[in-house]
């Protein structure tokens, strides 16, 4: 109970769940040494924290920021930029986190100081303002950023795919540089994630929700809410950072598209609310539902939409197309907030019971 | 007499306070019932459920008849009820002359009446154009009042005009509100100020804790100052 | 009535002038900066122009904000399906549109322009009404609904026309400039600044002369009273969501012909832009997303011909500026 922070799933269903998940992700590259399966596993471990600190700020807080993905960018182009410049080295992956992370930090106390003092609505517009400003930064400043194309980068040695740590013949299976890095994520993932759960189930975590269900009565308490919410800004953006540079040393890129963009803003929000605000776990359920629902959903719909092209139906192959998944998974999205507010967890947690 | 207003075991809960309590009261036709009590008793959050801001969680209320506990609050009014809530609520934005081009629902200002209420509230006439946020506060409560009358409502509903004004104004307020009263108009008049209440009510209702506890004629009750005193308690410390 | 508009009121309160000279001390403050005078005629007159396509997305969005404190994340969508919905009429009717005659030309961009007003608007009734109505009063829900709104919105339009740029080419006489002396004003732009002033003008003609527009200014001071004076504040609300997704419909067709080009993610782009102006003139203020909308065009247009790199940010800095002086925005309208 100590390493959850005293916050136990509290659902057998959820618990059994998370152990599948876990472990399954603990396993795969023993199981599946594929590609795409370690591709999809990595994805799963790093959204799981990204998402969870973004549960911080949207379940435990009650704001909506837009300018997570800004964090999530700055990790992954920190290390970038870092191991392009200056070359494959620890060195430079440590002058990635040192100069990356205290970025990621004061931005989030400036846009926390500037506008977290307003309300809800005000914040959620201009983080949205402020992120797409990076993003355009991001993708001018070609000097620095590479621009579009972003920047490909080497890893250390001890990383490389090429690396072969303990070959087949000892194991059973091939411990190489990749698989090590899986490693490195999926612990440094679940870290972050029982990081986070500590900091929800401290004193800190309890005065968040109060200022979440009634702001002003906590201010009435004596609790300097934008200092409390500024607090908890900085450190969703801490591990979302950190996220980005998991994410970056595990493509050996990073660019607008895989750290920046808007759509991954979206993913985030459909991860934690389909998942559940407030919980954290729902952050490793959303984040392994929707991941693989994006990598193994989108072939049933082509075939599906192939299916409704042959049968020569109208608008069915357009809304089946396997790129318009995201169609289907915003009406999910809104039917989850409209229905299930608590999302999967909540469900789980809390069976609705037949009224009376 | 008949009854114009009455509710019957009321409950309003308002997020997980229980505020009113089980409460039953009448309003005479043509009569004013002032509706008295400490802070926090309840008296504005009884008009509020009235006019339907906040919803009875149990009860009945009827107006003339008929049921309005469900009714929303837009219905309740043009069932003819007007309402002069405690922060008088004029919309400052706008002139004194749009506010009332507002609250005159069924269609354009009736000049005879508009001149029976600049005779009581000179005020309006000469700001008639001014914003109305720009008026003093006894003007704003004069405007308030007025939105409530410019058409006629079978049932007025004020909630504390005297509050926070100066003792020369509440003196000219009370002689506008008997005026309005002469009328013929039905109040239900919430008011901390024991002289302008005793002024002005025909009956009375003392409230505490969310339900009625005393009821009976005002006269009665200005005439037993030991019944003020174990009623009112510290509400007359204003009491002249 | 009686004569009662001659009795002197009191004295005016003073007006705050200071936000509207702001446009106007911006212009002149860029002209020696500029140098070239018709340099600055034609960027001042392209800002002009490009502000006032963004007034007309923006109004919609800000008056709904002030009477029901409701912000639709989705707004952008309405944008985008205006620019769609244009290209209906435009495309099959292309003749029309490279006909050389003004007459031809607007006989067909007038419909088309209605045609994108009409059907945002009913789609502004179906978004209100399942998006909007159910999380009434939940900001937090509101926000996720209509985001959720705007991912549907747009993919819906990918699958519909195809992720492909739709080309919209500019109405043949509405091409090129005008030349005064060595001043070249593009003919696009004058009706960009034409139709963006009329749209100003007739809200404020609403707001100010009807009693519709009586009723949503009290409405966006108090709506408890508009309720309990007997008005039905919902449906006056649905109204305007109606016309203020109309109007995002109108503004976009006229940026998708701006741009000469059709995009679904345009509604995106644009929705930050329209964010940032709503905050600069102070949520729920007409006025105020007028100045504000002059003010992000200005910038873009000065700051791009000064310091093109600059003008990635510029919207930002101006906003970050314009928030330290007035943490409300420019006219802050409701105590909300």
């Amino acid at each position: 109970m100590m390493i959850l922070s005293g916050d136990p799933p509290r659902s057998r269903a959820l618990t059994l769940i998370l152990v599948v998940v876990i472990a399954g992700l603990a396993i795969t590259p023993l199981v599946f040494p594929g590609a795409k399966a370690m591709n999809v596993a990595t994805k799963i471990c790093i959204f799981a924290a990204l998402v969870a600190s973004y549960d911080l700020l949207l379940g435990y807080t009650g704001t909506v920021s837009f300018a997570h993905t800004m964090f999530y960018g700055i990790g992954s182009y920190a290390i970038a930029i870092a191991l392009y410049s200056m070359g494959p080295s620890w060195a430079a992956v440590a002058t990635g986190v040192v100069i990356g992370l205290p970025l990621a930090m004061l931005l989030a106390l400036a846009i926390g100081l500037f506008s977290l003092r307003v309300e809800a609505i005000f914040f959620a517009m201009i983080t949205l303002a402020v992120a797409s400003a990076f993003l355009v930064l991001a993708s001018q400043l070609s000097w620095l950023t590479g621009g579009e194309d972003g920047r490909s980068f080497q890893l250390p040695e001890l990383l490389r795919p090429g690396t072969v740590l303990i070959s087949r013949g000892t194991l059973g299976f091939e411990l190489n540089g990749r698989v090590l890095t899986y490693y490195l994520i999926f612990i440094a993932s679940a870290a972050m994630i029982l990081a986070l759960l500590r900091v929800v189930n401290s004193p800190f975590g309890r005065v968040l929700q109060a200022i979440r269900e009634n702001r002003f009565r906590a201010e009435a308490l004596g609790f300097r809410t934008v200092f409390h919410l500024t607090y908890a800004n900085c450190i969703a953006a801490l591990v979302a950072a950190s996220a980005g540079m998991l994410n970056a040393l595990w493509l050996r890129y990073a660019g607008p598209d895989t750290s920046l963009s808007f759509s991954i803003m979206l993913d985030i929000l459909l991860m934690v609310v389909i998942g559940g605000m407030g919980t954290i776990y729902g952050a490793i359920i959303g984040a392994t539902i929707f991941i693989l629902a994006q990598n193994y959903l989108q072939a049933l719909m082509g075939a599906a939409s192939n299916a409704a092209a042959e049968a020569g139906l109208p608008l069915l192959p357009g809304l089946l197309h396997p790129d318009r998944w995201l169609l289907w998974l915003g009406l999910l999205f809104i039917a989850s907030v409209y229905f299930f507010p608590t999302g999967v967890v909540g469900r789980l947690r809390n069976p609705p019971r037949k009224s009376a | 007499m008949t009854d114009l207003l009455t509710l019957a075991g009321v409950h309003t809960h308002v997020g997980r306070y229980h505020i009113l309590q089980g409460v039953d009261f009448a309003v005479p036709e043509g009569q004013t019932t002032m509706l008295l009590g400490r802070n926090g008793a309840g008296k504005t959050s009884t008009l509020r459920t009235v006019i339907g801001l906040w919803q009875a969680s149990a009860g009945q209320i009827s107006l003339d008849g008929q049921r309005i506990e469900n009714s929303a609050t837009p219905d309740i009014a043009r069932l003819g009820v007007g309402y002069v809530p405690e922060s008088m609520a004029v919309f400052s934005d706008l002139s004194v002359k749009e506010n009332l081009v507002l609250a005159a629902r069924d269609g354009p200002l009736d000049d005879t009446r508009l001149e029976w209420i600049f005779s009581f509230f000179p005020a309006l006439r000469r700001f008639w154009l001014s914003r109305a946020g720009s008026l003093s506060g006894g003007q704003k409560q004069m405007l308030s009042i007025a939105r409530a009358i410019v058409e006629p409502r079978k049932l007025l509903l004020i909630d504390e005009p005297t509050k926070g004004l100066a003792p020369a104004i509440v003196v000219a307020l009370i002689e506008c509100l008997a005026e309005i009263k002469r009328h013929g108009a039905t109040i239900l008049l919430v008011e901390q100020n024991f002289h302008a209440a005793r002024e002005l009510g025909d009956k009375v209702l003392v409230m505490d804790n969310g339900k009625i506890v005393h009821r009976g004629e005002m006269a009665a009750l200005a005439a037993d100052v030991a019944l003020q005193e174990r009623l009112l308690g510290l509400s007359l410390e204003a009491h002249q | 009535m009686t004569d009662l508009a001659a009795i002197a009121a009191l004295p005016k309160p003073k007006r705050d002038f200071l936000p509207v000279l702001l446009p106007v001390i911006l212009a002149l403050a860029m002209l020696p900066l500029i140098g070239s005078g018709s340099s600055w005629v034609t960027l001042t007159v392209a800002s002009f122009a490009m502000g006032m396509m963004i007034f007309i997305m923006a109004s919609g969005l800000t008056l709904v904000f002030g009477l029901m404190d409701v912000l639709n994340f989705g707004h952008g969508a309405f944008i985008s399906v205006g620019a769609y919905v244009a290209t209906l009429v435009l495309l099959p009717l292309a003749s029309w549109v490279q006909a050389d005659s003004l007459l031809t030309n607007l006989a067909v961009l007038a419909p088309a322009a209605f045609l994108a007003m009409a059907v945002s608007g009913a789609l502004g009734l179906v978004v209100e009404r399942v998006l909007i109505l159910p999380v009434y009063g939940q900001h937090l829900k509101q926000i996720l609904m209509t985001t959720g709104g705007l991912i549907v919105a747009e993919q819906a339009l990918y699958a519909l026309w195809g992720p492909q740029i739709i080309p919209l080419p500019l109405p043949t006489s509405l091409r090129g400039s005008f030349i005064i002396g060595d001043i070249a004003i593009a003919k696009y732009r004058l009706l960009a600044m034409l139709v963006g002033l009329v749209v100003f003008c007739g809200i404020q003609l609403v707001l100010n002369r009807t009693k519709i527009g009586l009723l949503i200014r009290a409405g966006v001071e108090n709506r408890e009273m508009v309720e309990a004076l007997g008005y039905r504040i919902r449906r006056l609300f649905l109204g305007v969501f109606m016309v203020g997704s109309g109007l995002a419909g109108l503004g976009g067709v006229m940026w998708a012909l701006y741009r000469e080009q059709v995009h679904a993610s345009m509604g995106n782009d644009l929705t930050v832009l329209v964010f940032i102006v709503v905050i600069i003139g102070g949520l729920g203020s007409i006025g105020g997303c007028f100045i504000g909308a002059l003010l992000v065009a200005m910038v873009a247009n000065y700051g791009g011909f000064l310091v093109p790199k600059l003008a990635l940010v510029s919207n930002i800095l101006l906003m970050v500026a314009i928030l330290m002086w007035r943490p409300r925005g420019l006219y802050a309208v409701t105590s909300r």
